[in-house]
C-alpha cells in the first residue's frame, strides 16, 4: 500500500508515492535522489540527516515521511541562493570545517537552526546547538570557529 | 610552489562538501538497481552441513541468490588471503558470511533471508587469547590458533643483552597493560555499487582506502584481468582504517557478476558494529630493568594480540608494534616476542597506526610505573632515555633526524609544566 505525499521541498512542490513506513530519510534520498541528508546510523545518533521541518532541525532517519505532507522542508540542495553559497557555506570551507564531509551537511542544518533563532549565538549555545551531530574526523573546532565568524558578521550576504 | 608555502590552502573538495555535491558510494542510485542483503552465521563456530537457497531464489522480487559455489576465482582475500568471501563450511565467528540475496528492496531482501535453510553444527568457541594458545584448546583454525611468522610464533626482536641488563639494574620494574577492542566507526558505513558496464566490464564504485590492493584481491576472487573491472574510489565518508579491508566489494561484484543488473550491498551500523575489522584487543607484559639515575638499561616485553578468526593486517600490526613497541628510548638491552592469536571473534586488522599507539599506550604507563619506583619524575625517565641523534633503536636502525627532547619540550609548555633547568638544558643533539 503506497500513498501520495506532498510537501514543499527547498521552496517547490514535490509529490511522491511512500509506503506508510518509508522514513523522511527515505523518502529524500531514495525516492527524490535529494542525498544531502546522509545515512550514518538510521538510529537517531549521528545527526547526518538532519533537515529543517518548517524551520525546526529534526533528524531524517527518525521522522516518518508522511508526517511532512504540507509542511517546508529544506536541505543543503536549498542553502545556495540565486548560485551564490550561503554565509555558514562560505565559513565552512573557509575553516577548514568539512574534513570527509560525510557529517557537513547535518552540521550545516543544525548551524542555520540555531543561527535563524539565534543570530548571536555564545560559543556555549553553538556547542549545544551541533551537540547532536557527530563527526568521527574531529572537526568540531573548526566547525565552532565557522559558526562565530557567521554571528560575528564576516560573511555578510 | 613558492605562493603555497606558508600559506592556507583552500580545499579542493571543500565546496563539493559544503554544497553537498560530494557523491559517496550510498549517493549513488542506478536505473533498476537492486539490493543485497547478506546471511550471516548466528553462530561463533560451527560446520556448515546443509544449506538450500531455492526457496529464497523463488520468492518473488528476488533477482539472484549467491554463496560459496558462485566465486569464479579464489575464494580468498585479505593482506594474508585466508578469508572466503562466503564460508563454504568452516564457521570462526559470528557474522561470517554465507549467502546473499539481491531484491527489489532491502525488506525483500531480508524476508528472503528468512527462506534459506540452513544447518550448521555448532562447535565450542573460544575468544580469549589466552585460553587460545594452551594445549587441547578449540582450534579457530585446522594449523593452530598462533600466527606462524617467518621468525617462529614470534615476531622477535633482539638487542644486545637482556639477562645482563636485569643483573646490572638497581631495580627490577614489571607491568601488565590491556587495551580493549574498537570500532572505527566512521561516519558513512561501508557500502559498494556494482554493475556491468556497456563495454562488458565489471564497475564498482567503492569505498576503499586501498583502491590497488584490493583491485588485486577482487581479480583473483572474480578471475577476472585488471582490466575487465573499472574500480571507481577516491571519495570516502571516513575510513580509519576500516576500508583498508574490503567489506562489501566482493559480495557486490560477484552478484552483479551472475545476474548482470547493477547492485547495491551497504551495511546498516549494527552490521558496521558487529561484523567489520576492528582494532584487536592487546595484552602487553613489561619487565624493565633500571639504574637509580632514571637510565633504563633492559627492557623485554612480550605482547598477545587477539586477530580474531582470520589475519586481516593481524600479523603485519604485531609486526610494527614489535618493532616500536619498546619506545623511543636508548636501551641498549632489548628483547621483545610477540604474538599473533586467532578467536572466534570478527578478524581484527588496521586502525590509525597499524597497532603503533596501543603499545605507546602500554610503554608510557610502563615508563611512568619506572618512574614511580625510583622516586623521579616521569618527564625526568622519558628525558633521560630518549633517542638522541646517531642512536640506534632495538632494530638495529640509526636514529637520524631526532626531536623527541624538543617536542617533549613544546608539549610541556603548551601544557604550563615548568620543566626543571636541568631537563630543559638537554638536546636531541647528543648526551
Amino acid at each position: 500500500m503506497k500513498y501520495v505525499l506532498s510537501f514543499n521541498l527547498n521552496g517547490l512542490p514535490v509529490d511522491t508515492l511512500v509506503k506508510a513506513t518509508d522514513t523522511l530519510l527515505d523518502v529524500l534520498r531514495e525516492k527524490l535522489n535529494v542525498v544531502s541528508p546522509k545515512r550514518g546510523c538510521d538510529n537517531g545518533d549521528c545527526g547526518a540527516c538532519t533537515v529543517l521541518v518548517n524551520g525546526e532541525p529534526v533528524r531524517a532517519c527518525l521522522t516518518i515521511g508522511l508526517t511532512v505532507a504540507g509542511k517546508n522542508v529544506q536541505t543543503v540542495e536549498g542553502l545556495q541562493q540565486d548560485g551564490k553559497l550561503h554565509p555558514l557555506q562560505r565559513a565552512f570551507h573557509e575553516h577548514y570545517a568539512a574534513q570527509c564531509g560525510f557529517c557537513t551537511p547535518g552540521m550545516l542544518i543544525a548551524a542555520k537552526a540555531l543561527l535563524d533563532k539565534n543570530p548571536k549565538p555564545t560559543r556555549e549555545q553553538i556547542v549545544e546547538g551541533i551537540s547532536g551531530n557527530l563527526c568521527r574526523c574531529g572537526t568540531y573546532v573548526e566547525v565552532v570557529e565557522a559558526i562565530q565568524a557567521v554571528a560575528a558578521g564576516k560573511y555578510k550576504e | 610552489m613558492a605562493e603555497y608555502v606558508g600559506q592556507p590552502v583552500l580545499r579542493y573538495d571543500g565546496i563539493g562538501h559544503v554544497t553537498a555535491r560530494t557523491r559517496y558510494v550510498d549517493d549513488i542510485q542506478l536505473p533498476g538497481m537492486l539490493y543485497i542483503k547478506v546471511l550471516t552465521s548466528p553462530v561463533h563456530k560451527g560446520i556448515i552441513r546443509h544449506l538450500d537457497t531455492s526457496a529464497a531464489e523463488r520468492m518473488p522480487g528476488v533477482a539472484g541468490v549467491i554463496t560459496a559455489k558462485d566465486v569464479p576465482g579464489k575464494n580468498a582475500y585479505g593482506l594474508i588471503p585466508d578469508q572466503p568471501v562466503f564460508t563454504p563450511e568452516h564457521i570462526r565467528y559470528k557474522g561470517e558470511r554465507i549467502a546473499a540475496v539481491a531484491a527489489v528492496d532491502e525488506d525483500t531482501a531480508m524476508e528472503a533471508l528468512e527462506k534459506i535453510k540452513l544447518d550448521i553444527e555448532e562447535q565450542e568457541p573460544v575468544f580469549d587469547p589466552f585460553k587460545a594458545m594452551e594445549p587441547g584448546a578449540p582450534l579457530v583454525r585446522p594449523e593452530g590458533n598462533v600466527w606462524e611468522f617467518n621468525s617462529g610464533k614470534t615476531r622477535k626482536i633482539r638487542f644486545g643483552d637482556v639477562e645482563k641488563g636485569f643483573a646490572e639494574a638497581d631495580v627490577i620494574v614489571e607491568g601488565t597493560y590491556t587495551t580493549a577492542t574498537n570500532d572505527h566507526a566512521p561516519m558513512e558505513p561501508q557500502v559498494s555499487v556494482a554493475y556491468i558496464d556497456e563495454t562488458d566490464r565489471l564497475a564498482i564504485y567503492t569505498v576503499s582506502q586501498d583502491l590497488y590492493f584490493h583491485l588485486g584481491m577482487l581479480t583473483a576472487i572474480f578471475n577476472l584481468p585488471m582490466n575487465k573491472i573499472r574500480y571507481i574510489g577516491g571519495t570516502v565518508g571516513g575510513g580509519f582504517g576500516s576500508k583498508n579491508d574490503i567489506h562489501c566489494d566482493h559480495v557486490a561484484g560477484l552478484m552483479a557478476l551472475k545476474i548482470r543488473k547493477p547492485v547495491k550491498y551497504r551495511h546498516t551500523r549494527r552490521e558496521e558494529t558487529a561484523y567489520t575489522t576492528k582494532r584487536g584487543p592487546w595484552t602487553f607484559y613489561f619487565k624493565d630493568g633500571v639504574k637509580k639515575d632514571g637510565r633504563i638499561i633492559a627492557r623485554y616485553v612480550k605482547t598477545v594480540h587477539d586477530t580474531g578468526g582470520y589475519a586481516g593486517m593481524g600479523p603485519y600490526v604485531v609486526d610494527k608494534n614489535s618493532i616500536l613497541v619498546a619506545g623511543p628510548y636508548a636501551i641498549p638491552n632489548v628483547w621483545v616476542d610477540g604474538i599473533c592469536v586467532f578467536t572466534n571473534k570478527p578478524p581484527c586488522s588496521s586502525m590509525r597506526g597499524f597497532g603503533i599507539i596501543n603499545g605507546t599506550a602500554a610503554d608510557q604507563l610502563q615508563t611512568a610505573r619506572v618512574a614511580e619506583a625510583i622516586g623521579k619524575d616521569p618527564w625526568e625517565v622519558h628525558f633521560i632515555n630518549a633517542w638522541r641523534e646517531g642512536d640506534l633503536g632495538a632494530t638495529q636502525f640509526k636514529v637520524e633526524a631526532a626531536g623527541l627532547i624538543e617536542a617533549m619540550k613544546r608539549a610541556a609548555e603548551l601544557a604550563g609544566i615548568e620543566l626543571p633547568a636541568h631537563l630543559k638544558a638537554m638536546s636531541s643533539r647528543g648526551r
